[in-house]
């Protein structure tokens, strides 16, 4: 009788204590899922919340609103198209990667394999700094002090030169415009795209840098011939990270790419004001007057949202098949 | 024969000759790239020196104790500070990390510790998160202003702290996934043989075991919202007053910079340069406070393994 009563007092005891067990690892589990499902709603949210608000403009405009180049909000008379501002930002973008890309890709391979180790370290710790300043601060410095070096040390030069000839160079550069944009675009993008491409660089195997020094290479021949076919679509992805930057980029943008709107918006010459989509979204959306505006600058949010979207899934895509394929060579 | 012979001797003579001048070219390319690869570095590097330059030059004369403390004066007059601003870049940044950092945190724990039982959920988890990080931040501010200045019926903090919490999240879920996954299995097993539960382990082990480098995620993601601008235009909209009730305007430093910019006045230029010198020297002292714990991170990594 005692011994029994013992005996349920035992599994009396252990039931209870796992079943504390059980409570407690439910919860947690439950409390981290429950963010998990938070973070995946955020995304669903984002989808949402931009298709919703606009509704009435692609009811009212429909396929005219992408293709359009009306941005008229006096009531009654309003028409409103996407399509100087995707052009703006498509040009002001390539800019950037034409300047951005080379430069990064170049500072990636400098970095890691022409200087010694801790030197490269340093320059590279400096170079990713600039990934930390503010884009406002870029804005700032870019309004006041760097648009006036672009003016007189690059685009004067280049309007006297070229200006009679070339159409691109024709008008008379002010520093509020498309090509200054981008300039500053890649000063930004560069410490993102060489750093990324500085991992996709250091993921080239070394067996490879040595066959390349083993028959007689020299630093740039081995880099020419090893790194840069083995890293190509590493390289690839990271251009494209960028890309995703420099297209979504606001303030900076606002502050110097001109703010032009409607049909002038789409710029004639490297140096005529423009405006993307993000800088017109932020330029309007707080005086926005009238529904349609405010749901054409969503629209305008929507249309951002997608490219990069779907930049930033091609990208993703590439670099993970990077990483993968290279940890099979390491195995 | 004779001819043959006399090929020969030519055919080596312009091997020879080749290889020769081609070597030097070989080095004189070489050299050339390096050069050109080394003019890339000082290129980036000089607008970064230019920027802190400029930035320390002209936002010094801005600096008094007035600046700091007292609310905008009027338009175009030099008198006035940022009081406001500075008062409500601190508290949004508070209060986005309220949000953003336990989120963070439990995703990073998810990922790391239990999507071993269902691989398609932290796969899609993962690839939303990396999409996430990609979405311009303009587009989140729009997202904050529909969903919650519509619903509140007013500009607030409440809408700014919820979109930088968004651009927060994935930050801090990806570090704290890379610092947890850290934590060597072994310590895991040990704990699980004396019969303990599985969240203790989790909390106890793993998440202590990995403090610092979650703080470090944190802090990463807390100096990169306080630089953020464009969502906050359509979120808080921006005041020249104090912090006073949860469904009003607010004000916060890059939003003041960008109005103080975009006025006419060279006292308002200043002002702005005033401030972009203290957003620079919080999000520079983040990154001290970042680099100390990581250092520290290291050698506490050193003595767990």
């Amino acid at each position: 009788m005692n011994s029994k009563d013992n005996k349920a007092e035992i599994v009396h005891l252990i039931g209870s204590k796992s079943n504390k067990f059980i409570t407690g690892d439910r919860l947690f589990k439950a409390l981290v899922i429950g963010a998990s499902i938070y973070a995946l709603f955020m995304v669903v949210l984002v989808f949402y919340a931009l298709s919703e608000g606009s509704l009435p403009i692609f009811f009212k405009e429909g396929i005219n609103f992408i293709i359009g180049t009306d941005w008229n909000s006096v009531e009654g008379r309003e028409s409103f198209g996407a399509l100087p501002y995707i052009v703006g930002t498509l040009i002001s973008s390539s800019i950037a990667m034409v300047i951005a890309v080379p430069i990064s890709i170049g500072i990636a391979i400098f970095v890691n394999e022409m200087v010694p180790g801790k030197i490269g370290t340093v320059l590279s710790f400096v170079v990713e700094l600039l990934a930390a300043v503010p884009s406002i601060i870029y804005g700032l410095w870019a309004l006041f002090v760097f648009r006036f070096w672009i003016v007189d040390y690059i685009e004067m030069p280049l309007h006297n030169t070229f200006g009679d000839n070339l159409y691109v160079f024709a008008r008379t550069p002010f520093g509020l415009d498309v090509f200054t944009a981008g300039i500053v675009l890649a000063i930004m993008i560069i410490p993102i795209i060489s750093a990324v491409s500085r991992e996709v660089i250091k993921a080239v195997p070394h067996s490879q840098k040595e066959a390349a020094y083993a028959l007689g290479a020299t630093r740039w021949e081995m880099v020419k011939t090893a790194i840069l076919p083995y890293g190509k679509s590493g390289l690839l992805g990271a251009s494209f990270l960028g890309l995703g930057r420099a297209i979504g980029e606001t303030i900076l943008v606002t502050m110097i790419i001109g703010n032009a709107v409607g049909l002038s918006a789409i710029p004639t010459t490297l140096f005529s004001p423009g405006q993307t989509l993000s800088s017109i979204i932020a330029n309007e959306f707080n005086e926005a007057s009238g529904s349609f505006q405010l749901s054409a600058l969503i629209g305008l949010g929507l249309v951002l949202f997608i490219m990069t979207l779907f930049i930033n899934v091609i990208s993703i895509f590439i670099v993970s098949k990077v990483t993968k394929s290279n940890s099979n060579v390491r195995e | 024969m004779d001819k043959d012979k006399k090929n020969n001797i030519n055919y080596k003579s312009i091997v020879k000759g080749y290889v020769v001048k081609n070597s030097r070219k070989r080095k004189i390319v070489n050299n050339l790239i390096t050069a050109v690869l080394f003019s890339f570095v000082i290129i980036a590097i000089i607008p970064l020196v230019s920027i802190l330059m400029e930035v320390f030059k002209n936002g010094v004369s801005a600096f008094s104790l007035d600046f700091l403390i007292l609310p905008p004066g009027a338009m175009g007059a030099s008198d006035g500070g940022i009081g406001p601003a500075i008062q409500g870049t601190l508290m949004i940044i508070g209060f986005a990390t309220l949000i953003g950092a336990p989120v963070g945190v439990l995703v990073g724990v998810y990922l790391s510790e239990y999507s071993s039982s269902s691989r398609r959920f932290a796969y899609f988890l993962r690839l939303f998160n990396d999409v996430m990080t990609g979405i311009p931040s303009v587009v989140i501010g729009i997202v904050g202003y529909i969903t919650i200045v519509l619903t509140l019926g007013s500009f607030s903090i409440i809408a700014g702290a919820f979109v930088l919490s968004i651009i927060m999240i994935p930050i801090v879920a990806r570090v704290s996934e890379e610092t947890l996954k850290l934590i060597p299995n072994s310590l895991r097993e040990a704990a699980y043989a004396l019969g303990i539960s599985k969240w203790k382990v989790v909390w106890n082990i793993v998440i202590k075991g990995s403090k610092s480098g979650i703080i470090t995620g944190i802090v990463l993601a807390m100096s990169r919202i306080a630089g953020e601008t464009a969502p906050l235009i359509m979120t808080i909209l921006g005041t020249s007053l104090f912090f006073s009730s949860f469904n009003s305007p607010v004000d916060a430093l890059p939003l003041r910079i960008w109005r103080l910019a975009s006025q006419p006045y060279p006292s308002a230029h200043e002002q702005g340069w005033g401030a972009a010198l203290l957003l620079i020297l919080i999000i520079l002292s983040l990154s001290i406070v970042l680099r100390m714990i990581s250092q520290k991170r290291g050698f506490h990594l050193k003595s767990t393994i």
